[in-house]
């Protein structure tokens, strides 16, 4: 294992081989905007790339990236986190209540908080009393949800709510950078690529919720405290190998704990989001499997704050084409997928996976044949393809895949 | 050391006990916090599950609960036992419901006689079950991937085939009088027969012979087989149980195959038994199949405990409305009791160890060995995977 991540570094000196990357990965960018345009002017789906289908893309990945980053938090230190579902439903409860009670702030602080405390739960059972990492989060999921309802029937009972439901919630400000009204008037025009991004630049950067942009600014924060100051190197240490880490005097379950519960306020950060932000009210039930997706963004993007960025933005993103004219936009989507597996395909010939290529290919023509044998999606389809999605990706890439050595193993100060 | 030393039985059999009085404990503290008082509640509650007026019916209704949960629970096990992860129980059983029942009901079955029918409905509901099992199977063995993350994303596509499949286009058709979409109504003699029960017109399931069934195939299939000894070997220490032969692929296949094609049985109890059709509602018996195995440690005769008593709260919890406790306290009771039999499961693993590991200083002649690196025989097993 560590000859395979010291390679590289071999290779090219590590600033050079990173520059490298970054510009391949600026290339693949750009390569599928200018696809997705296309697909746009070709069949006609405008919903692509409209501003409200970006900055609804945008709201629907910040609490899975929320939920993303909480995993890799825990599991950077050596914690399967798979509570994160749980620790969300207590931080949809927390949010509602904080901001009935304390405003919308104070409602952020208090998911923030209910998460938390879910996480330490975690910490106690999988640190402390060493119980499998899985068994215990799904335990904390199924606490969660009795405990939000329990709550929620005190709390909300009153004041014209009940155990399932709060009344709506004040709402938090919204950012928008100013001086950008005039894109609108581009991407009506309906342009090649020039209105595309229009479309995109507006969607992302005006209306923002404030709690959009710190999750947004939470993503290299993470970065920054993990992999560029001692407290993250200490952490990683501990889920990479916590033996070595308590032989440098790393308080090891010290470290655990400072992840686990981290993890918890992200993810309950997320929960927050979505009942102040999203739905401005507490609903139970509404976190519908987030925390999970969360967990396999974390994992697509290879235990790394950027990649698990991406994967939420991508999830998202299907999740808001859903809801704006989801049939049709998904279906125009299709060209667009079959157009990335034969990339794929190429790029898995040329290294020699000859099975993995056919694969790609036998995907591509099956997408291909679907687009023109129909005309729109069923509705529990385009529900189904951020999960279809996750299962291609991890299948075709999960050997590329490295998570933390120590990831979900056991682990007792002194022994070994 | 003999098979039947204390150390060795004693912390482990009574963990589970221990932890369901420390859950107790913590209900209480609850319900005292929110200002009413514990004894009332239990008591009220044992009177509704076992009195002389409503007891009859409220023990049919557990039964009948306990065998659906049961099965649940011994799919999640077998693969807990090999340390495989089957969260994906929710997703395989709703698909195998669904396929099942629409089998059925298939017009083309009609020469069939019930017996047979019947027969047919559970074999293709194991079938579906398996198959949507074998896909997480097929992409840990071959492409790595992990079945946690992968079943949890079949739960999810299952959700939506089954709601697709589910409409009048393809499998369902409108009850007349009602806007509910279900599966055609299963012909009379597919209904499986049931039991009367004293005292009451309610009818145990008869599927329940056949939860009995598994729960003893599953005994005899991990302690009485190579198989299951195979399986065993792989949970507790993968790469011993890969050097003495054990093909890990292939471990993982049957063990996720048949997992998945208990998981199909699932839906069945009710389906055959109550509501001989499917509706959407046929939903969220996976997950509580999770808790009760862990409940159960994994053991066939004490899961079959769990889900009783899991099934005794969920009936009772309706009786809760009347004293003005919210029945979500019983969501927080079972959810406790499952982290305090898991915790105390661990503790007493982690005590028995000590216990077996200062008996043997002793017998050596090392009389302070308080934390000894090196496991001694039988110590290796550790917390979930590890039946009682």
């Amino acid at each position: 294992m560590t000859t395979q991540t010291l390679a590289p570094a071999a290779e090219a000196p590590p600033a050079v081989a990173r520059a490298r990357r970054t510009r391949r990965l600026l290339l693949l960018v750009a390569l599928a905007l200018v696809a997705i345009s296309a697909v746009r002017i070709v069949t006609g789906a405008t919903d692509l790339t409209s501003t409200g289908a970006i900055s609804a893309a945008l709201a629907a990945a910040v609490p899975i990236g929320l939920a993303g980053l909480g995993g890799l938090w825990s599991e950077r230190a050596g914690v399967v986190n798979i509570g994160l579902e749980g620790m969300m439903i207590l931080g949809t409860f927390g949010g509602a209540w904080g901001a009935l009670t304390f405003g919308p702030w104070g409602g952020v602080v208090a998911g923030a908080v209910f998460g938390a405390l879910g996480g330490l739960l975690h910490a106690l059972a999988t640190v402390t009393f060493n119980v499998d990492h899985i068994v215990s989060g799904v335990a904390i999921t199924l606490l969660a949800t009795g405990l939000a309802r329990y709550l929620a029937s005190f709390a909300f009972t009153d004041i014209g709510g009940g155990p399932t439901q709060s009344p709506v919630v004040p709402s938090l400000p919204k950012w928008s950078v100013p001086g950008l009204g005039w894109l609108a008037g581009i991407e009506q025009r309906g342009w090649f690529l020039v209105s595309d991004l229009a479309g995109i630049v507006r969607g992302a950067l005006t209306e923002l919720s404030a709690l959009t942009v710190i999750a947004v600014i939470l993503v290299p924060v993470s970065y920054l405290v993990l992999w560029r100051t001692a407290f993250g190197l200490r952490l990683r240490s501990c889920g990479e190998n916590p033996k070595a880490a308590e032989s440098l005097g790393v308080n090891v379950y010290r470290y655990k704990y400072y992840g686990v519960v981290i993890s918890g306020a992200l993810a309950g950060l997320g929960g927050a989001f979505l009942s102040i932000v999203a739905a401005s009210i507490f609903r139970e039930g509404q976190t519908a499997g987030r925390g999970y997706i969360g967990l396999a963004t974390m994992i697509f993007g290879n235990w790394r704050p950027g990649g698990l960025a991406s994967g939420a933005l991508l999830f998202g993103y299907t999740d808001a084409l859903q809801l704006r004219r989801g049939s049709e936009s998904v279906h125009a989507l299709l060209l667009f997928i079959a157009a990335v597996l034969a990339v794929i395909a190429v790029f898995q010939f040329r290294r020699g996976h000859r099975v993995v290529g056919i694969v790609s290919v036998a995907l591509a023509a099956g997408a291909l044949l679907w687009y023109f044998t129909t005309d729109q999606i069923p509705v529990e389809f385009v529900r189904a393809m951020p999960y279809v999605i996750t299962l291609v990706v991890l299948a075709l890439a999960a050997q590329r895949l490295r998570m933390p050595a120590a990831d979900g193993q056991p682990y007792r100060k002194g022994e070994g | 050391m003999s098979r039947l030393d204390w150390r060795r039985w004693l912390p482990t059999t009574l963990a589970p006990f221990v932890a369901i009085l420390i859950a107790a404990a913590i209900s209480s503290i609850v319900l005292i916090g929110s200002g009413k008082d514990p004894w009332r509640a239990f008591s009220s509650m044992l009177e509704y599950a076992f009195g002389e007026r409503t007891g009859p019916a409220s023990m049919v209704d557990m039964l009948n609960r306990a065998t659906t949960f049961y099965l649940s629970a011994v799919a999640v096990a077998i693969g807990f036992r090999m340390g495989l992860f089957n969260i994906g129980v929710e997703g395989q059983f709703r698909l195998a419901a669904l396929l099942a029942g629409a089998f059925g009901a298939a017009t083309f079955l009609d020469p069939v006689p019930g017996p047979i029918r019947i027969v047919l409905v559970i074999v293709v509901a194991m079938v579906v079950g398996a198959a949507w099992a074998g896909i997480a199977a097929l992409l840990r063995v071959y492409r790595g991937v992990s079945e946690v993350i992968s079943t949890i994303m079949l739960n999810f596509v299952g959700g939506s085939i089954f709601a697709f499949l589910l409409t009048e286009d393809y499998l369902g058709v409108k009850q007349p009088g009602s806007e509910n979409v279900t599966t055609p109504i299963l012909p009379a003699d597919t209904w499986m027969p049931s039991f009367p029960f004293p005292n009451t017109n309610q009818r145990v399931f008869g599927f329940i012979v056949i939860a009995v069934l598994v729960g003893f195939g599953y005994w005899f299939l991990l302690g009485r087989t190579r198989f299951g000894f195979d399986l065993r070997a792989s949970g507790m220490n993968p790469t011993a149980a890969v050097a003495s032969g054990v093909d890990a692929k292939k471990m993982i296949i049957a063990t996720m195959l048949i997992s998945g094609a208990v998981a199909g049985l699932v839906g069945l109890p009710g389906l055959l038994g109550r509501d001989h059709a499917v509706t959407t509602s046929v939903a969220g018996f996976g997950f509580t199949g999770i808790a009760i195995a862990l409940l159960g440690r994994n053991h066939p005769v004490g899961i079959a405990f769990a889900a009783l008593l899991w099934a005794f709260l969920d009936r009772t919890r309706i009786i809760l409305d009347l004293e003005q406790i919210p029945q979500e306290t019983i969501v927080i009771m079972q959810s406790v009791t499952v982290l305090a039999v898991v915790v105390m499961g661990e503790l007493a693993a982690r005590f028995s160890r000590r216990q077996q590991q200062r008996s043997v200083g002793r017998a050596t002649g090392e009389t302070t060995v308080e934390r000894p690196s090196v496991a001694v025989a039988g110590a290796g097993v550790e917390n979930a995977r590890e039946g009682s």
